[in-house]
């Protein structure tokens, strides 16, 4: 098959996409990099907070309750990014 | 020969049919039934519990409820003074919770929170609350302390009371709600994709041998959601408690 029919018949397979297809395609693959990306930080930071709280707790074992309380709302603001990016993934993908 | 796996469309999943008044505006469908057992059934258990100065049976559910959002809640986060918020704190609580834990729940397996009316109603409930108890204790100057925190130098104001502004009356009640209607829809998705799975490989021949692991990971999920189901009424419940006591005392 000469260079020309293959650039001739990826043609015609590109126009095979509408553009509603092409942007549904689009939405899907970036609805994936979207939550993807949005996971590392929080992933991070999360791992960061908890192994903290798990040191200051072992060093401290009176402070436990207190720890854990300012652990939790630690966690549930960085957990907060993490959740905006699968509410992206969601409208991407669905809507 | 191998199955394909059919996920269904999103509607399929958070929408649900009107059992009464369809089409009025008024529809009350499986999100309003779960939304009004979740009222329900925690006013119906304290109020068969006795108030006896010994409890027994439902009693010691109740108190239990009570002393588990007094202590680790309201103590822990706004202190002593927090008393008067306490019936908004447990009832937040509580009603989060069931109407989480239906999610679970076999014939419902579907969260009234993962829908977006209601964390943003308990959001916006919360963020009437810690306006109102700012500006009921310290008046105006709630707003002074919130917009311009001291102890900075003035010319610093012009980018630290746009954000303050935006941080804490906007971003607050969003994330609140944000937090807890992703969380419940996320576990929602979760526990229908390994349901279809499960289903799909026990159809497939030669993928059955799969199956098992796709059936424990959806108990696992289950139990694993119970606790979010948990977790995510506590959290909520203490982050009202951390704003109305940024508002009550906002110098700390």
């Amino acid at each position: 098959m000469s260079v020309l029919a293959m650039a001739t018949e990826a043609i015609e397979l590109a126009q095979d996409f509408t553009a509603d297809e092409a942007k549904a395609n689009a939405a899907a693959s970036g609805a994936g990099m979207a939550y993807g990306l949005a996971a590392i930080g929080p992933g991070i930071g999360i791992g960061y907070l908890v192994g903290q709280a798990v040191q200051a707790m072992a060093r401290q074992p009176e402070a436990a309750g207190q720890v854990q309380t300012t652990m939790f709302l630690g966690i549930a603001f960085t957990e907060a990014l993490a959740l905006i990016g699968f509410v992206v993934f969601i409208l991407l993908k669905f809507v | 020969m191998f199955a394909k796996l059919e996920f269904p469309p999103i509607e399929n999943l958070v929408e649900w049919p009107a059992y009464l008044f369809d089409g009025t505006g008024f529809d009350f469908n499986k999100i309003g039934l779960i939304s009004v057992l979740a009222m329900a059934i925690p006013a119906f258990l304290f109020l068969i519990a006795g108030r006896e100065l010994i409890p027994r049976g439902v009693q010691n559910l109740a108190e239990i409820t009570v002393q588990f959002v007094e202590r680790q809640v309201m103590m822990s986060a706004i202190g002593p003074d927090g008393r008067a918020f306490l019936p908004l704190l447990v009832s937040l609580f509580l009603f989060i919770f069931f109407g989480n834990i239906f999610e679970v729940i076999p014939t419902f397996h579907m969260p009234a929170n993962a829908r977006m009316a209601n964390p943003l109603f308990l959001a916006l409930i919360t963020w009437f609350v810690f306006v109102g108890a700012g500006l009921r204790h310290h008046g105006l100057g709630y707003l002074k302390a919130s917009l311009f925190p001291p102890g900075v130098p003035k010319a610093l104001y012009l980018l630290v009371t746009p954000i303050e502004l935006l941080s804490t009356f906007i971003l607050r009640p969003f994330g609140l709600a944000v937090r807890l209607f992703a969380n419940m829809l996320a576990g929602h998705i979760l526990l229908v994709t390994f349901g279809v799975l499960s289903i799909t490989l026990l159809d497939a021949s030669p993928l059955v041998v799969v199956f098992p692991f796709s059936f424990a990971m959806l108990v696992a999920l289950t139990g694993f959601e119970i606790m979010v189901s948990f977790l995510q009424a506590y959290i909520f419940s203490l982050l009202a408690a951390v704003y109305i006591d940024s508002s009550l005392h906002p110098h700390h």
